[in-house]
């Protein structure tokens, strides 16, 4: 038996921004359902809810992402390389997407959602799910981090 | 379209739609504002629809009048404030003697937010309004000029305590207000400055909690027998829910001995200054039509009202011209829309109209409307802000609105005033209700 090689190792915390972008990506799958139903019954109320949605998903997800920056920079973001890079963008362009999707649901009636809100709330989905099991690993793979 | 159609839609259409709409925004954020010079009179051009990602909401600060400052009306005319510090005027109503009645009205309690746009939208809107104190206006003051001098010498709280009033009618010796949730009898006494007696309801009109539109216009039928009303809708196009606008957007025929109504005509957003052409005697009004399908859609109009017609709101416009922003739609009821008689520009918010048969302003203005136009927010360039007249000839109109009263919008967009309601005084000069500049105008002969 040998003696086992000795590094002094850190644990590192899990990311500050995942529970509320969770939270934001919890709204914005909403949004594509209270959508879908508005499109099936043209009953304003579901397109008011799919506004609200919207615009917590957008608020919320703007924390997470400052948040994610912090995490970024104090070092609970573990294992930096393509993979995060990947996830961290496509979230960003999930945001994006949502805040132009926003700006149609601001419109009065149909139009608010069918077509175009209809499209980019699938396309937000879209980009944070391709992007989402991509970078999965950056965020949920826990590392014992060797100190250099 | 019909429901079950609609879950069907191909989504192909669906995406070929949403191309579409998307390059629609692109055009319409990067191109300029037309003029809106050619959305005027009979069979106006109209412009394509484009839907926006941000709608322009061109507010202009309200700044009020400074001392001896006041609008400007043509050569030969002159204009002096019959009353001023008044709060928040809206419409004048002459009564036999010559007094004059000033409905000081504001807006009911705003409906509970439905969405994030009425936080946004009623924090922009908020700016194009002079904040009077609220618990003051509410009601009629009443205005005596007894020396003719064109300002009032006496001014009373004439009724007080109303619920957001706007139109008035005096038939007999009963005055009617239709406050914005009711039309209420009043006993008047000529010569009286004060009305202390409470009213009796003649009959509910369409108010809260929802009252997106609550100015109620009203003017009595030449033999007294019926009371027209303006009922205006409780939306821009629906948002609120086809629910919501059950007996609005339309004019109310209502029964003065008894009470009972009927629509005379529907479809009509935002019906107001009701009023009787004299030569013809048809009913005439000024409509509001819908925002937010471009800087010059849908053109405001007034049109004289046809019994039992239908003028297409919310399905369409100017006869058959759809908007998609309706679900379900109705191609039976776009079918039958009516083309209103004469459009006024688009977004210019004309709230008040009255025929000109007095004999104080040149011969010229005889016969002719004015139209008191509140102005544009929907629009990049300012739209309305003055007090236009429409000649007219055998009871319709002959030409083009030609500007009288002018200056309320400075040439540093910003607002002195902003008209509203009128009317003509028993010496024949023409009565402005200026809500954002507090005070009432009067235009006469020099």
């Amino acid at each position: 038996m040998t003696d086992p090689i000795m590094y002094p190792v850190r644990l590192v915390k899990p990311p500050l921004f995942l529970p509320l972008w969770h939270f934001a990506v919890a709204c914005f799958i909403g949004t594509m359902i209270t959508d879908i139903t508005y499109f099936r019954t043209a009953e304003i109320m579901w397109a008011d809810f799919s506004a609200w949605l919207l615009t917590a998903g957008l608020v919320v997800g703007v924390v997470a992402a400052i948040l994610c920056l912090v995490d970024f920079f104090i070092g609970r973001l573990v294992g930096v390389n393509r993979l995060s890079v990947v996830y961290v963008l496509g979230n960003g362009v999930g945001l994006v997407i949502a805040f132009f999707n926003a700006l149609i649901h601001s419109r009065d009636a149909w139009t608010s959602v069918v077509p175009m809100g209809l499209v980019l709330s699938a396309a937000t989905l879209v980009v944070l799910i391709l992007g989402g099991v991509m970078g999965r690993a950056a965020v949920y793979r826990r590392d014992l981090g060797v100190v250099e | 379209m019909n429901r079950t159609m609609m879950s069907q839609m191909p989504i192909r259409r669906s995406l070929a739609l949403a191309l579409a709409g998307s390059s629609m925004v692109v055009l319409a954020s990067c191109g300029d504002e037309p003029e809106p010079t050619n959305e005027i009179g009979a069979n106006p051009p109209l412009p394509a629809q484009s839907q926006y990602l941000v709608p322009p909401m061109h507010i202009a600060p309200v700044v009020g009048w400074k001392k001896d400052e006041t609008p400007t009306v043509p050569e030969g005319m002159k204009i002096q404030a019959m009353a001023s510090g008044l709060v928040h005027p809206r419409q004048p109503y002459v009564l036999p003697n010559g007094d004059v009645l000033v409905v000081e009205s504001v807006a009911p309690p705003a409906a509970s937010i439905k969405r994030p746009k009425d936080l946004i939208m009623g924090w922009v809107q908020s700016f194009a309004t002079a904040s009077p104190p609220q618990e003051a206006s509410n009601r009629i003051t009443l205005l005596r000029d007894a020396d003719g001098d064109g300002v009032a010498e006496v001014r009373e709280v004439f009724l007080d305590k109303l619920n957001s009033p706007f139109g008035v009618a005096l038939v007999g010796n009963d005055l009617y207000v239709a406050n914005t949730d009711a039309i209420v009898r009043y006993p008047y006494t000529p010569g009286a400055t004060k009305i202390t007696e409470p009213g009796v309801k003649l009959v509910d009109l369409p108010g809260g909690p929802i009252d997106h539109h609550w100015t109620k216009s009203m003017v009595a039928s030449a033999d007294g027998k019926l009371l027209y009303v303006g009922v205006g809708s409780n939306s821009n196009i629906t948002e609120n829910g086809i629910g919501a606008e059950k007996d609005r957007a339309a004019i109310w025929e209502v029964d003065r001995e008894t009470g009972r109504s009927r629509l005379f005509a529907n479809g009509l957003r935002n019906p107001n200054g009701l009023t009787f052409e004299p030569q013809t005697q048809a009913l005439w009004a000024v409509i509001n039509e819908r925002d937010e399908l471009g800087p010059n859609l849908v053109p405001d109009y007034m049109t004289s009202v046809k019994d039992g017609a239908f003028y297409g709101w919310p399905y369409s416009y100017y006869g058959q011209n759809v908007d998609p922003r309706v679900m379900p739609q109705r191609p039976d009821l776009v079918e039958k829309a009516v083309v209103p008689d004469y459009a006024l520009s688009s977004h210019v918010a004309p709230l008040g109209m009255v025929f000109y048969t007095g004999s104080n302003l040149p011969a010229a203005y005889q016969g002719g409307a004015f139209v008191g136009e509140h102005g544009s927010w929907n629009r990049k360039s300012f739209n309305g802000y003055k007090v236009v007249f429409i000649p007219f000839a055998g009871g319709r109109p002959n030409g083009k609105p030609q500007d009288v009263v002018t200056g309320f919008m400075g040439a540093d967009d910003k607002t002195r005033g902003r008209p509203v309601g009128l009317a003509v005084d028993k010496a024949g000069g023409l009565l402005i209700a200026d809500d954002a500049g507090n005070s009432v105008w009067r235009v006469s002969a020099k």
